[in-house]
């Protein structure tokens, strides 16, 4: 294993300051993927991104290529870009709509051309003010150089793209939930089947909902070739990834490294990526793959950061955040306070994770602040039972969509791997690391 | 079920909602008129009601019930429906906040990083717990979930402006900053979300999209038809190369 040179396929901008202006975009570049583009049948510009092997960025690694085919045939068919990133430790998106905004349009543009769409909505989380105002800034000076709007470029395909903000909610990340929330309601997920966005999405309509970062790489595809991507990484992991770091590491931030070829552990330590751990304290457990993943312990550090390789030793590699703690780190606490999240943005549709993560985060409470009882874990493994039946990973479920089953990772984690500290909690009323 | 009011006749005017007998009167005419702009962006109006919201508190700095009122005359639903929707979401505020809402984030990067602490700190230096406002109405404070600000722990928010990872010291700092206004230019008030407004209208119309579909399923044929024809004439001559 060994830390690579790849191509910086979504990251090439960054060491400008001015990355996110047009003049800047151009100057690099911009906009000649879509050109290229234009001059292709449809289907081959999908075909490009087949071949890529393109997994999708947002958490699940669907396969790009494949969701586009599995696209309905309809008169009226919409694009919806995710840009609602909250999965906690998940910073990628953040960074690449406000610091290269106009990335994500081309890549946007040439997905629509692909699936012949005439209508995208990229869909961003609220909070992202900057990002908000980067990317209509760029859609602005899209629409004004002929990118954007009618008659792309003179080809004669017109698409029109609305930027529209999220206003707080973690589950609107979750894709059905985020349509429910982008037709003006509340962001409550669609059970499946019937409603994959694919068939019945955006006001009924065949929808496909894209991560921002999967649509930021369509550019670099389509002027490159599927075949230059699916080149680098490995087996079912192509191309390059964005890997956000952070935790107990000095320097934390987000990675562009290619798939497969580099492990946690160099992610982790190596100078010019993570720099270590300060304090010359020691590895304690990582997550690898956004809050919803099972932990790994330092016997799993030299695992590959590809998707199947992190899959078959029983976690996700999830939405790319890796989070590191040392040996100081409280296990009890850092997962309580993971549990708390899920309990808060539980939005309340189904019953086991309404009710589940409210009374998981009590009794994490309770063991952490010293009022745990000795059948406390029982009753938590049991309460994780109820919404992941079997604790089985990847898990079951029993609720509508998988924040439900993500709740139990971070507590089944940590009972696994530092049940001693639980007990220790429980018999001496209190926390040991205060 | 003994007390019933007198139902409604199908097909009655109701006082507010779908059949718009509400006129808007409580958002300006210019935020009337950039809600009427972007409404015309989405295939049905509802799909507006959270950026109608956003720009209701770009007003008022807060969801008032009058801005419901007017959101739900616009989109067509009623008041109830938008105060349903709205009390989901975190950043829509359906009671007063400060001028400025800080938010602090405490989820896991950020715990690593101290973020107990500083909120901790925030809560006592500021007079108030998280979810409180300041008694001169100026700051409401907020313990947040990941704002994906994860590499600058721990993380703060002022009105969802990021500002980097705070200390005890720089907290107290910025705070003071915000009360004397030395931070207006880059913090807009709470409420104020994207000061980039949208430049034009969609191009997209349904019957260009439909020609343009149409012509270019044509030349498509076309060009298939011709690489057959090509392909069927290099077979043909195929035995003289």
């Amino acid at each position: 294993m060994a830390i690579t040179d790849p191509p910086k396929i979504v990251t090439s901008r960054l060491p400008y300051a001015d990355s996110h202006t047009l003049e800047r975009y151009l100057a690099t570049g911009g906009y000649d993927g879509l050109r290229k583009a234009l001059t292709m049948i449809p289907e081959a510009v999908a075909a490009e991104v087949d071949t890529a092997s393109l997994l999708g960025r947002g958490g699940a690694g669907f396969p790009a290529g494949r969701k586009w085919a599995m696209l309905r045939k309809s008169p009226v068919t919409y694009l919806v870009v995710n840009g609602d990133e909250s999965e906690p430790a998940t910073f990628k998106d953040h960074l690449l709509v406000e610091r290269d905004p106009h990335q994500l349009v081309e890549g946007v543009v040439i997905a629509a051309y692909a699936l012949q769409v005439s209508r995208v909505f990229i869909f961003i989380r609220g909070e992202f003010a900057l990002g908000l105002e980067r990317v209509q800034a760029a859609v602005n000076e899209a629409y004004a150089h002929g990118a954007l709007g009618a008659d792309i470029f003179g080809s004669g395909f017109s698409v029109d793209v609305v930027v529209h903000p999220g206003a707080g909610a973690y589950i609107c990340g979750e894709e059905t939930a985020l349509l429910e929330s982008l037709e003006g309601k509340r962001g409550f997920p669609r059970i499946k089947p019937p409603f994959f966005p694919a068939a019945i999405g955006l006001y009924g309509e065949p929808t496909v909902v894209n991560n921002v970062e999967t649509m930021s790489n369509l550019p670099w595809i389509v002027n490159h070739g599927g075949a230059a991507f699916a080149a680098l990484g490995e087996g079912r992991s192509t191309g390059t990834r964005l890997f956000a770091l952070a935790g107990h590491v000095n320097n934390p931030g987000v990675y562009e490294l290619e798939m497969v070829k580099t492990t946690f552990h160099d992610l982790i330590h190596a100078p010019v990526l993570g720099g270590g751990i300060p304090h010359g304290r020691e590895l304690k457990a990582f997550i690898p793959g956004g809050v919803s993943a099972p932990w790994f312990g330092p016997d799993q550090i030299d695992l590959p950061l590809g998707q199947d390789e992190v899959a078959a030793a029983g976690s996700m590699l999830g939405s790319g955040s890796i989070v590191v703690m040392d040996d100081h780190t409280c296990a009890v606490r850092a997962s309580w306070r993971i549990t708390k999240f899920f309990s808060r943005e539980s939005c309340g549709e189904c019953t086991p994770c309404r009710e589940g993560s409210g009374w998981l985060e009590k009794i994490m409470e309770r063991i952490e602040t010293g009022q745990g009882r000795d059948e406390d874990l029982d009753l938590l493994l049991d309460a994780c039972d109820n919404i992941a039946p079997g604790l089985t990973w990847p898990p079951q479920q029993t609720t509508i969509c998988v924040l439900g089953p993500s709740i139990p990772s971070s507590i089944g984690s940590a009972i696994q791997m530092f049940r001693d500290e639980f007990l220790v909690h429980i018999k001496e009323g209190g926390c040991p690391y205060e | 079920m003994t007390d019933q009011a007198t139902p409604t006749p199908v097909g009655a005017p109701r006082r507010s909602g779908r059949h718009g007998a509400v006129q808007p009167s409580h958002l300006s005419s210019e935020r009337l008129t950039r809600a009427r702009e972007l409404m015309a962006l989405y295939p049905e109006p509802r799909s507006a009601l959270i950026p109608l919201c956003h720009l209701a508190q770009e007003q008022d700095g807060w969801l008032t019930p009058e801005a419901m009122v007017d959101v739900a005359a616009l989109v067509g639903v009623t008041p109830t429906e938008v105060l349903g929707t709205a009390s989901f979401y975190d950043m829509l505020h359906t009671e007063p906040v400060g001028t400025h809402v800080v938010a602090v984030c405490t989820n896991i990067a950020c715990l690593l990083g101290g973020a107990a602490e500083l909120l901790e700190h925030a809560e006592s230096s500021l007079g108030v717990n998280a979810g409180g406002t300041t008694a001169d109405g100026v700051i409401t404070l907020e313990e947040a979930e990941c704002l994906a600000d994860c590499d600058r722990a721990p993380c703060v928010q002022v009105n969802h402006r990021f500002v980097g990872a705070q200390t005890a010291e720089s907290f107290d700092a910025l705070m003071a900053d915000l009360r004397s206004g030395a931070r207006s230019e880059d913090i807009p008030s709470h409420g104020t979300l994207i000061r980039v407004r949208r430049s034009t209208g969609l191009e997209a119309d349904p019957e260009r999209v439909a020609a343009e579909r149409a012509a270019m399923a044509e030349a498509q044929a076309r060009r298939a038809a011709e690489a057959e024809a090509a392909k069927a004439s290099a077979g043909g001559s195929g035995g003289a190369s």
